[in-house]
């Protein structure tokens, strides 16, 4: 969208309820071992205190699909800074996409998790992204509605909607 | 696609989800947050000759089948779009591989008659 009123900040909020704890969404958010499982399956690695690193790895599957559309991927596809970890119940952090130079230039979005455990063991988990003059389309907020399907999909099922996706390992 | 779980269906209600889209009023509303997201009340308002009462009543609906999300910024509520149900039920029917035959034709679609994409 290029038109736009006055203010810079627009913020992407998207929720999904789901059928597990809190602690299983917290996990699945933020240990390497469940982020390689859904949406674009990277490895992600959190220091969860304020100030500590985040990073998510390409996949080989990734590289090679970088590959095979002519472009070549960093290790490090997306990085940023945690700025608050309130575990299992909120994530704040800063993000920034690396695929491509330009993306990396709309610099560090702002990133907020919140889990809140429901009746029923169903679990409300609300993601808003601050995309300070970042383009919708480009590099920031672009997937979550697809990756928080999955992610749904993963932990009330036991796999993602498509183990078959190419830009997925194994 | 085979349904695993029981669950499936049971977590997200899909026939609100429907429901809430089975109304121009309400779809003219998800159109004002898919142009411009975070609106308030008033904000909405202004684009619909309704009541305030009855633009409420729209966004209640529409909060319900979880289309619409508030968040508080200061003394503003303000409206968001949450696309997910719709993803949610776009995943259920069409799958990673069905998508690329799926878009095509709905490009060609927009092409044909002169949309942009």
């Amino acid at each position: 969208m290029t038109t736009s009123t006055g203010t810079a900040v627009t913020t992407q909020v998207y929720r999904v309820y789901i059928k597990a704890t809190s602690q299983a969404i917290w996990d699945a958010i933020t240990k390497p071992e469940w982020t390689e499982r859904y949406g674009y399956g990277g490895l992600s690695q959190y220091d969860l205190r304020p100030g500590g690193a985040y990073r998510a790895f390409a996949s080989e599957a990734m590289k090679k699909a970088g590959a095979e559309m002519g472009f070549p991927t960093p290790d490090v596809v997306v990085d940023g800074e945690v700025i608050e970890a309130d575990p299992p119940r909120k994530l704040v952090q800063t993000w920034r996409m690396l695929m491509d130079p330009d993306a990396a230039a709309e610099g560090f979005t702002r990133l907020t998790y919140e889990i809140v455990e429901g009746k029923g063991g169903v679990t409300k988990l609300t993601v808003a992204h601050e995309v300070e003059g970042a383009p919708k389309d480009t590099g920031a907020g672009g997937g979550w509605s697809w990756v928080l399907s999955d992610l749904k999909s993963l932990l009330e099922t036991g796999s993602p909607m498509d183990p078959g996706n190419p830009l997925k390992e194994g | 696609m085979t349904v695993r779980s029981p669950i499936f269906g049971f977590v997200t209600d899909d026939d609100r989800v429907f429901k809430a889209l089975a109304d121009p009023t309400r779809r003219f509303l998800l159109d004002q947050l898919f142009a411009r997201d975070g609106r308030t009340l008033t904000d909405l308002e202004s684009e619909l000759e309704m009541s305030r009462f009855g633009v409420m009543k729209h966004l209640r609906i529409l909060e319900d089948a979880g289309l619409v999300v508030t968040r508080r910024s200061g003394r503003e509520k303000l409206h968001f779009l949450n696309p997910v149900p719709i993803r949610l039920i776009h995943d259920r029917w069409i799958d990673k591989y069905t998508e690329r035959q799926v878009s095509a034709l709905a490009d060609l679609k927009h092409e044909l008659e002169g949309e942009t994409a």
